[in-house]
């Protein structure tokens, strides 16, 4: 059949970066030249992985587009998909379809400055616009970062956390909570949105893209409000159970939203709206 | 059941319980679950032959447990899975009090579980004769006559899960269905996939199932669900001595006894 | 089109049938098993049921298998090898006897399955169906169609519409589409023509309960109602509302693995079981029956008409007939539509 929705992409993991314990990157390729070629995609969409007999799972992509030729995304080892994933080789076949959902609006950000907030696993997503943002470094005025994890050994993307951290045009802000902290350890002591208010970044020309576990949204929120982002200007990205990517399984229905169509982008004033169900 | 109406008010009113679970008249000539919160309510309670769903289901239920204090209408099959459910943790005196109904269709108030447990022993749990013969007759045919007969009833099964939601012992939150590491049993509905469900929902309740009927009333498509845990009670019956819900007894499929006999392994 | 009427003699529909069966076609028609009708594949015209309101299972099966292969792989020396399934794999299937709310369902179904992406194994499914529906001339306490825009006599979704003329009298047979005329063109002396006939007089009394527009407006506002608590209270959570709803669509995809070799299948899931949208993190947003519950309807009555500008029910009344816990949806409705907000 020619136009089957859930035919994969044949990937071959090229790369596999342990990142964090349980959290690994694969760099993949695809096997099909034809299939690199036509395919495109944008910061903030995401896709089906799969391992053959095991079975399907939904995560951003975390590379940037504008790095051609291959993707990468990262994961934590939970479910029965990801583990099968973990226990790929450099050179195992997975599927790969995509991509799906909304993108971030870097178009419209330009000239803007931008502050990145996020917690643990939740780096990848937002991994693939800092590196958007950064390779179009001169579409923005400034860029700020602040990662935190729970501990030391949590933090994900250890070398460009480095990377980030010593260029001149970033300002890199991490975090562990406390008692994650080895005895080396040069960042900051605290959680995420205590540390947000203590640097408090500046609101002016600025957007806020917030991605962490719940309970660190929840309140990083206010912390933002009350430095005088509005709701129009803090982007977040909801990650809801989902099957097929695109609007039919219906498990990631919330209110009128489908979080894989109308998402998994949203503003905070667009999450307002939405019924308390995600 | 004017005595039922009456006594559930009192208790209502009197804040003793916070919901009594009974049965009320339902679409055309079916009867549902009525959940009694306020005193006028209980007005719409009702029993008669039509009351077989088991409520007892009802009574792990989180959000109806939620309420507080429960009071059930429960007929032998319904005290039956009380008892069996008390045996497991799931209920006690605390938070239930049974308003039995007898085979004579006489209220009786129970004053804690001990109570019911002692009126259910009154009873031994006996498969219908109609039941009876169906079982003779597939016991009478050969292994691949019995196969053939379990792959075309359960065929049709697309696993909606009625049968499990309506059995007052399937109480899991996760059930062996939902667990994938290992996937023991596929999830989508396919001859072998609905042969391992059933097989393996009968076989967690080979020593619990009280035979009430809930799993084959429940299914919209009429499967003889019952026909494999009556199967399981005579066998329950031969190899330990019969069953008879209690709250302190031990658990056929979770006991071991240096004794036991191995004759089920083939 | 416009529909061309003609009569077909009650004698004749056997002979239809048996037209129908052949030539790489397969006719899947209603049939009564353990004392419920659902559809299958008849190769006996006798074997079809007829005394029924309404089958228990819809016949979304033909487009919308319970269990659908999406996918086979194999594993092999060289790697890996994937394929789709070919639309060639897929019968011509003859539908006979489908009421008018489930042809009128086919539509909706179709909606979820075509909205932006299409979904071409479905599609593909579709396109071999030739939709034989039948009026209805009675009805239970449990149909509503009347209120969903539908009726006993309503020809959407159909190819040919056939109304009998009585309790045993011969059948209208309206032709509505090309495949209808296709059907004719294989036996055409059974289709006579048909004089002045008056439909309506034939078909069952469904009184109007609501419109659905009237609680689409009501659920604007109706989210947050306690209503849904008290009504799903009785709500065991299991999925046969679903499952026998011809345009519920809900799916999961899971790997049915054999060894080296195995299939990617879709299947039915169900928005009522409560780990529908239970993430791996634990959290689940729909974590209560009410939630899950409220939404069914809403999807129903509020999402899906404001997405894809179609209403999710037909008002077959199927799921309140298979319901073990005797959730009645035509209740439920009327009491949304005259709860205080």
């Amino acid at each position: 059949m020619t136009n089957n929705l859930y035919m994969p992409y044949q990937m071959k993991v090229e790369r596999i970066t342990y990142e964090a314990p349980g959290v690994k990157t694969f760099m993949l390729r695809f096997v099909n030249e034809d299939d690199q070629n036509k395919f495109d995609f944008r910061a903030g969409q995401f896709g089906e992985y799969s391992v053959y007999g095991v079975g399907e799972s939904t995560f951003c992509i975390a590379s940037s587009p504008t790095r051609k030729g291959y993707i990468e995304c990262t994961f934590r080892q939970t479910g029965k998909v990801t583990n099968a994933l973990s226990d790929c080789e450099e050179g195992s076949i997975i599927g790969f379809r995509g991509p799906y959902g909304n993108t971030f609006p870097l178009d419209e950000w330009k000239g803007k400055s931008l502050l990145f907030i996020a917690g643990g696993i939740a780096l990848p997503p937002m991994r693939c616009v800092i590196w958007n943002a950064l390779d179009l470094r001169d579409n923005f005025k400034d860029i700020t970062i602040i990662y935190g994890a729970r501990s030391t050994k949590d933090l994900v993307y250890k070398h460009e956390l480095q990377d980030w951290g010593s260029r001149p045009d970033v300002k890199l802000i991490t975090t562990v909570d406390p008692g994650g902290e080895s005895p080396d350890w040069k960042g900051e002591i605290g959680f995420v949105p205590t540390i947000v208010e203590k640097v408090a970044p500046s609101s002016k020309d600025t957007i806020a893209i917030v991605c962490g576990p719940p309970v660190m949204i929840k309140y990083t929120f206010p912390v933002l409000a009350k430095l005088g982002f509005s709701d129009e200007n803090i982007f977040t990205t909801l990650e809801n159970r989902m099957k097929c990517g695109f609007g039919k399984c219906g498990r990631c229905n919330v209110g009128k939203v489908y979080v894989c169509k109308d998402g998994p982008v949203f503003t905070l004033a667009q999450l307002n709206k939405l019924p308390d169900e995600y | 059941m004017d005595e039922l109406i009456k006594r559930a008010k009192e208790l209502l009113e009197a804040g003793t319980v916070k919901v009594v679970i009974g049965y009320e008249n339902g679409s055309a000539d079916k009867t549902r679950a009525l959940f009694a919160i306020e005193p006028k309510d209980a007005d719409k309670l009702i029993f008669d032959s039509r009351c077989v769903m088991n409520l007892a289901t009802y009574i792990t239920k989180a959000e109806v447990k939620g309420k507080g204090k429960m009071a059930i209408t429960a007929t032998l099959p319904v005290m039956r899975a009380i008892i069996q459910l008390a045996s497991e943790f799931q209920v006690n005196d605390s938070n239930l009090l049974v308003l039995g109904i007898t085979p004579e269709s006489k209220m009786i108030e129970f004053k804690d579980l001990a109570e019911v447990e002692a009126f259910v022993h009154k009873y031994t749990i006996e498969i219908e004769a109609k039941y009876s013969e169906k079982l003779e007759k597939l016991d009478k045919m050969t292994p691949s006559e019995r196969w053939s007969f379990w792959i075309e009833e359960l065929s049709p099964c697309f696993k909606c899960y009625a049968c499990r939601a309506a059995c007052p012992m399937c109480y899991c939150h996760k059930c062996t269905v939902e667990f994938n590491q290992p996937q023991w049993i596929p999830v989508p509905s396919h001859d072998l996939g609905n042969l391992e469900w059933h097989m393996m929902r009968a076989i967690h309740l080979a020593g619990r199932c009280i035979d009430c009927d809930a799993c084959y009333n429940a299914c919209p498509l009429g499967i003889p669900l019952n026909l494999l845990t009556k199967r399981m009670l005579i066998d329950a019956k031969e190899h330990f001595g019969g069953y008879q819900p209690s709250i302190k007894a031990d658990h056929l499929m979770s006991t071991y006894k240096p004794d036991d006999k191995d004759n089920f392994i083939m | 089109m416009k529909s061309d009427r003609r009569l077909v003699r009650k004698g004749s529909l056997e002979k239809l049938f048996e037209v129908l069966k052949g030539d790489n076609r397969q006719v899947y028609a209603p049939f009564s098993r353990n004392g419920r009708t659902s559809y299958r594949k008849i190769e006996k015209f006798s074997d079809i049921a007829t005394d029924y309101i309404q089958t228990t299972q819809s016949s979304k099966e033909v487009s919308f298998p319970r269990t659908e292969k999406i996918l086979d792989y194999s594993k092999n020396a060289d790697g890996m090898s994937v394929k789709g399934i070919e639309p060639d794999q897929i019968p011509q299937i003859m539908l006979w006897g489908i009421r008018p709310c489930d042809a009128m369902g086919i539509g909706e179904l179709s909606s979820i399955f075509n909205w932006d992406y299409k979904d071409e194994i479905y599609n593909n499914r579709l396109s071999k169906v030739t939709v034989l529906g039948f009026s209805c001339s009675k009805t239970d306490e449990y149909c509503f169609c009347t209120s969903v825009g539908g009726n006993p006599g309503n020809t959407e979704g159909s190819d040919i519409l056939f109304t009998q003329l009585g309790g045993n009298g011969d059948y209208l047979a309206e032709i509505l589409t090309e495949k209808g005329e296709k059907v004719i063109a294989l036996s055409p002396e059974l289709f006579e023509a048909a004089g002045d006939i008056e439909k309506e007089k034939f078909l069952a009394d469904v009184p109007v309960k609501f419109s659905h527009k009237e609680i689409y407006g009501k659920l604007e506002k109706f989210f947050d109602s306690e209503e849904w608590v008290g009504q799903s209270l009785r709500c065991i959570g299991c999925g046969a509302c679903a499952y026998v709803c011809p345009t519920c669509a809900c799916f999961d995809i899971q790997d049915d693995s054999h060894g080296k070799l195995g299939s990617r299948v879709r299947c039915w899931d169900s928005c009522g079981f409560s780990l529908f949208t239970l993430h791996t993190s634990g959290h689940n947003p729909r974590n209560v029956q009410s939630a899950r519950w409220r939404q069914r309807i809403m999807h129903k009555f509020s999402y899906m008409p404001e997405r894809l500008s179609v209403y999710g029910c037909t008002g077959c009344g199927r799921c309140s007939r298979a319901c073990p816990a005797d959730m009645n949806i035509l209740e439920h409705l009327t009491s949304i539509k005259e709860a205080a907000l």
